[in-house]
């Protein structure tokens, strides 16, 4: 029997001291499996595990943990993400049961973008528990072996617990306290919002360090290249909580016509070439949104391919 | 204090249409000190609504009373022997007001000429916000005396999330992050360590989610 908590393919890539790599995959909104399964079928092989997004910006998909699983059948590995925005505790706990059962052994833990945001803006939203909070209860369900009323649970889920960290929301001085209380509440690995601001997060990451946090948690440090100035002026004025610098959109405009992909690929490989150095970074998320047939050349170049078999 | 803003006078229109002798009824509790709902704001309703019917070539009676609360019994006591020769009333108190009347003169049809926002105070004239979400256990004392239940568009116990922007809240510039103001205040008191604790998942059985509630103190019960 191992020691891992989970066993899964990210967790041992993690484990063994290598570079992770994960990369992300939003479900359809509809029940379009093949699209689904194309657009997953461009990260196999290519990233350690894929995030599999649940209802992001609050506009409804299919299930995460349905599209989870239809990514277990291409042979991907999934990281299920589970927002807190949409669930009680009672169903909560009940998809941890099930998505553990059914194969995914990766979850990552939000509190999940509020409902104003999506295409349901009417709809009622639960935030029964928080993200904190979920987890906590998935550690504790995996490690103490009982439900939040304290009652046995019947075979634990052995998830690897994951966490989102977001360096360049406010207060600033708090957010390495804060990740420092989801790794205290439970979280195995944390992946970050998108980075742009190479300054500020050099200076959280120090933080992180100097508090010893990388030693208890592996860091992903999150990357979205940016395919074009339109999306960067976007992110930047529209998107709560992202930091893009100016200089990083006059980059992109610089680079003249048709040519801010580019770009935006390059600025993103030089950030990966950094964070395989920087101390306290454990590997990369990258989050290419309707960009997965990019993953497998933006990988190439960062010189991350092969992925590690352990 | 119970904070309700006036529906607009075209539906409260709509649902007197039918009506010919119709009372407005205000109460001097809250929303007399929120102006939406006490004699001022009763004669100008009885008022608009006068004009209207005139206009439209459909006058009708439109009296005018305010309670001393319509929340108790004893006030609303006051109404029994003219509500009968009404065809409708219009309660412009807190939603409590139009359930009070109607539980207590059950042949009569009651409306609602107020929309009841939230329990909260007066920022400056004319502006009110939220500040209790009525969950029946207090914990504002773990969060710098500021509640995040009420005030934190997630009710997040352990905030900030990632959605905090220069000091505002994700859904709209408008709206305070609470977080921001709690961790700001806690770090400058530095009371650092009281933030790191885990605040565990909340019993929301005092709250309404626990069912209607009801409270009973014996030693006031007659």
């Amino acid at each position: 029997m191992s020691d891992y908590k989970s066993g899964s393919n990210l967790e041992k890539v993690l484990r063994s001291g290598q570079f992770a790599f994960t990369g992300e995959c939003g479900p359809p909104q509809g029940a379009n499996v093949e699209h689904l399964r194309e657009k997953a079928r461009h990260l196999k092989g290519v990233v350690d595990a894929v995030n599999v997004t649940d209802n992001q910006t609050a506009v409804v998909r299919m299930s995460s943990w349905a599209a989870s699983l239809i990514l277990i059948q291409e042979g991907i590995e999934p990281n299920f993400q589970m927002v807190c925005r949409d669930r009680n505790r009672l169903a909560i706990q009940s998809d941890i049961l099930g998505v553990y059962s059914l194969g995914i052994r990766n979850m990552l833990c939000l509190s999940g973008d509020h409902q104003k945001f999506g295409n349901h803006p009417d709809a009622k939203n639960v935030f029964d528990i928080d993200s904190m909070q979920l987890i906590h209860t998935v550690k504790t369900m995996r490690d103490e072996g009982t439900f939040l009323n304290g009652q046995e649970v019947d075979v634990p889920p052995r998830l690897f617990i994951g966490a989102a960290s977001n360096p360049f929301a406010e207060p600033f001085d708090f957010r390495v306290y804060r990740l420092a209380k989801k790794i205290s509440a439970g979280a195995d690995f944390v992946q970050t919002q998108c980075i742009y601001n190479m300054d500020k997060f050099r200076e959280f990451m120090k933080r992180a360090v100097d508090m010893g946090l990388h030693e208890k948690c592996y860091i992903l440090a999150g990357v979205t290249p940016m395919k074009s100035v339109g999306m960067a002026l976007y992110m930047a004025k529209q998107v709560p909580g992202m930091d893009v610098p100016d200089s990083l959109i006059q980059r992109l405009r610089g680079a003249g016509k048709g040519k801010a992909a580019e770009e935006g690929i390059k600025f993103a490989l030089e950030q990966i070439e950094e964070f395989k150095e920087m101390e306290g970074v454990a590997g990369v998320h990258l989050m290419a949104i309707e960009w997965e047939h990019k993953v497998p050349e933006i990988a190439e170049r960062a010189g991350v391919l092969p992925r590690p078999v352990v | 204090m119970i904070v309700a803003q006036p529906k607009p006078i075209k539906e409260i229109l709509e649902m007197v249409k039918d009506f010919r002798k119709i009372l407005v009824v205000g109460c001097k509790g809250c929303v007399t000190v929120c102006n939406v709902g006490g004699a001022k704001e009763v004669g100008i309703l009885a008022a608009s609504l006068r004009i209207a019917r005139r206009r439209s070539g459909h006058a009708i009676q439109v009296d005018e009373h305010t309670l001393e609360r319509q929340c108790d019994p004893e006030y609303v006591a006051e109404l029994k022997d003219i509500i009968g020769g009404y065809d409708a009333v219009i309660s412009i108190a807190c939603g409590v007001g139009p359930q009070f009347l109607s539980e207590r003169y059950p042949s009569t049809r009651v409306f609602p000429g107020v929309n009841t926002q939230f329990m909260g105070g007066a920022e400056a004239h004319g502006v009110w916000s939220e500040r209790c979400a009525g969950c029946g256990t207090c914990v504002v004392h773990y969060f710098g005396g500021l509640c995040p239940i009420a005030r934190c568009s997630k009710s997040l116990l352990n905030g900030p999330c990632g959605g905090s922007s220069h000091g505002k809240c994700e859904i709209s510039k408008d709206v305070e992050c609470i977080w921001d103001t709690i961790v700001n205040k806690m770090m400058e008191q530095g009371r650092l360590n009281e933030l790191l604790e885990f605040r565990p998942p909340k019993s929301w059985t005092t709250a309404r989610d626990g069912g209607p509630r009801k409270m009973v103190r014996e030693e006031l019960v007659k």
